[in-house]
């Protein structure tokens, strides 16, 4: 386990631990680009290229802005007046503790079968895009009229009701 | 620890992490940030296992991820639509003030 | 000798990293490049700077800054020296660590895309697959450090000027990848060697460079329209319009970190020329196949430098758009044409060697910017006035 490894993923925890316990939204979603960024990086050293900058275009270069618009928009900036967290936050902690137990006990009991080093994978754009339009054509298709559809649906959800006139 | 799981445990952590900030937040915003950080580490995990795996060069592990992403950024914007709406109904986006069907 | 010239900057790497042990030379070779890029781009900013400053005042009746030194040519010393004595101020409900990052953020950000951009032969500072790719996602990022300077600062007009430099920046990030998608799908590669290598061929001594095809120079003006709007530059500077916003999202900065910023801007702008020319003006290669005498790496910063001259001249020409007629250019003119040139190139490729498609595709591409010109960008007819008096 390199170096580079752990320092990544430190990165990425320490954005993601801070994007759900600070105060201030906009540094909680602040918080939340800097995982992004880790979790870009882990794939770039996973060489996952085109994964790793498709991940830093979208995600921090539309989700995030996306996040920041919509705190603004809703007035999350402001201080709040309770506490930021619900009533029965124990139920949540501990319900995600349990899941982080069983999914690390899996992980470090059930990795006998699979090989300890593989050969680095020597991944083209050309071998993506001949993917993209080859075997996974309809996937493709799919996800485009998807996303045509959420985009629809995104501006008539967040569009103003036209008032009567006065 | 082999690599990867190394990998699978900080995708595993991740993911706990979102869901505990996805289950203990008021604000709504923070509830969709906490989603996306599980994506994300489902799309870590994806990844992990197609660089590790048998069979890289069918790129299966890449492709699934690419298409997550793209799933994930559509529902996060209808996603913030729907919590823009809801702060213009109620003036509010805590959780805990939204607990009955009435508007 | 021409080869030397061509090189001299590989061959003088070579010869300084050969003085460390091996284990040492790859990361000496590419912490030079780095050193290089980080001396050589600023240097150029100081000079663009002072080209800004002398050919605006020129364009409007008036001589530039004409006092420090001949011609005004230690103006920007001048001005490296105020910016770093002037006071840092900081607004005491401003959010310290955000009002910080920002402009580090943003300085990062946009030195980080000049790895991929082909200076010259070999002159590749990371040769990666999927380099375009890089650059864009890059890019994107800075739009953040705008946001988080315009809202860091607590100041109703910082977080106006940064909500619209902000909208402005997504709304045309779309026809700035569409229109390089068009060279993209010609060249079939998406790393910038292989795009500028499609380019570095000659026939009867003319070029083959994107820009001479109709769909390559009605791309190169989309890309120069988005590339505009991207850097915040007039005519799209409205978000840091010093009548209407005081200076917009950077209102609150004062001394070194203006200059940051106003650093991180222009070298924004020359990253994205270097772009524009790698993608549609042939990168390093020279005009005439009879001018390769000259070295590529002075071809590519003299077409950089070019760009620069014409965002200066367009800066001076144009008046500013308003924030909707901003948005409705992108959405309903400039990303419909992008769609459009994308289909005209496939045709393009597919029509086959010839003097037809060279009629049909200008012919498909003229029409179009004709009609949506009187179809899309409609003036608005008011109609009669009505008064309502107060009761």
């Amino acid at each position: 386990m390199s170096l580079v490894f752990y320092v990544i993923a430190g990165l990425s925890v320490a954005g993601a631990l801070a994007a759900v316990l600070l105060k201030n939204t906009v540094h909680c979603a602040l918080a939340l680009t800097v995982a992004f960024a880790g979790l870009a990086l882990l794939f770039l050293e996973l060489d996952a290229q085109f994964a790793g900058f498709a991940q830093i275009l979208i995600y921090i270069g539309a989700v995030a802005i996306l996040v920041v618009f919509a705190i603004l928009l809703t007035r999350g900036s402001e201080t709040p007046k309770d506490t930021v967290y619900s009533r029965h936050w124990i139920v949540g902690l501990v319900t995600a503790a349990g899941i982080f137990a069983v999914l690390g006990w899996a992980v470090l009991h059930s990795t006998v079968a699979l090989p300890r080093e593989t050969t680095k994978p020597e991944v083209t754009v050309m071998d993506i895009g001949n993917a993209l339009m080859g075997r996974y054509v309809l996937p493709l298709e799919i996800v485009a009229l998807l996303l045509t559809a959420a985009l629809i649906g995104a501006v008539i959800v967040a569009m103003h009701d036209k008032e009567g006139a006065q | 620890m082999t690599p990867l799981t190394g990998y699978l445990l900080v995708a595993a952590l991740l993911f706990a992490i979102g869901l505990a900030g996805a289950l203990t937040r008021r604000n709504a915003i923070l509830v969709l940030i906490g989603i996306e950080l599980m994506l994300n580490a489902a799309n870590l995990n994806l990844i992990a296992f197609w660089r590790y795996g048998p069979n890289p060069e069918a790129l299966t592990g890449m492709m699934f991820a690419i298409f997550s992403i793209a799933v994930a950024a559509a529902e996060a914007a209808v996603g913030l639509g729907l919590v823009i709406q809801i702060h213009r109904h109620a003036h509010t986006t805590d959780l805990d003030a939204m607990n009955r069907m009435k508007g | 000798m021409i080869e030397k010239a061509d090189q001299i900057f590989i061959l003088l790497s070579h010869w300084l990293v050969s003085f460390l042990p091996a284990w040492l030379q790859a990361a000496a070779m590419v912490l030079l490049g780095v050193v290089a890029i980080v001396v050589t781009f600023p240097a150029l900013f100081a000079v663009t700077v002072l080209l800004e400053r002398k050919g605006l005042g020129r364009m409007q009746n008036r001589y530039g800054p004409n006092r420090v030194g001949p011609y005004g040519i230690f103006q920007p010393i001048a001005d490296g020296i105020k910016s770093l004595t002037k006071e840092d101020i900081v607004p005491r409900s401003a959010d310290a660590v955000v009002h910080f990052m920002a402009p580090v953020f943003l300085v990062v950000v946009v030195f980080m895309g000049y790895a991929v951009l082909p200076m010259g032969r070999n002159m590749t500072l990371v040769n990666m697959d999927a380099g375009l790719l890089f650059f864009f996602a890059i890019g994107a990022s800075s739009e953040l450090s705008v946001f988080m300077a315009g809202w860091s600062s607590r100041n109703k007009y910082s977080l106006l000027g940064a909500m619209r430099a902000v909208a402005q920046m997504i709304s045309y990030e779309v026809p700035l990848l569409m229109s390089s998608l068009a060279v993209v799908m010609i060249t079939g590669s998406l790393s910038p060697n292989k795009i500028v290598d499609a380019q570095n061929q000659y026939t009867y001594g003319l070029p083959h460079w994107y820009i001479f095809t109709p769909w390559g120079f009605a791309g190169f003006l989309l890309f120069a329209v988005a590339a505009t709007a991207e850097t915040n530059r007039s005519p799209f500077d409205l978000p840091e319009g010093e009548s209407e916003l005081v200076a917009g999202y950077f209102t609150e900065y004062s001394g070194f970190k203006f200059a940051l910023f106003f650093l991180g801007e222009y070298v924004g702008m020359m990253g994205i020329s270097g772009l524009g020319t790698t993608l549609f003006l042939g990168g390093y290669s020279a005009p005439f196949s009879w001018l390769q005498w000259v070295p590529s790496w002075c071809w590519f910063f003299g077409k950089v430098m070019l760009s620069m001259c014409v965002f200066i001249w367009v800066r001076g020409t144009l008046p500013r758009l308003r924030q909707d007629q901003l948005m409705n250019f992108a959405w309903k003119f400039v990303l419909p044409l992008t769609l459009l040139n994308l289909m005209v190139a496939a045709l393009w490729r597919f029509m086959g060697e010839g003097w037809l498609r060279w009629v049909v595709c200008s012919a498909i591409l003229l029409l179009a910017y004709t009609v949506m010109g009187r179809v899309g960008m409609r003036r608005e007819h008011f109609g009669p006035r009505s008064y309502r008096y107060a009761e």
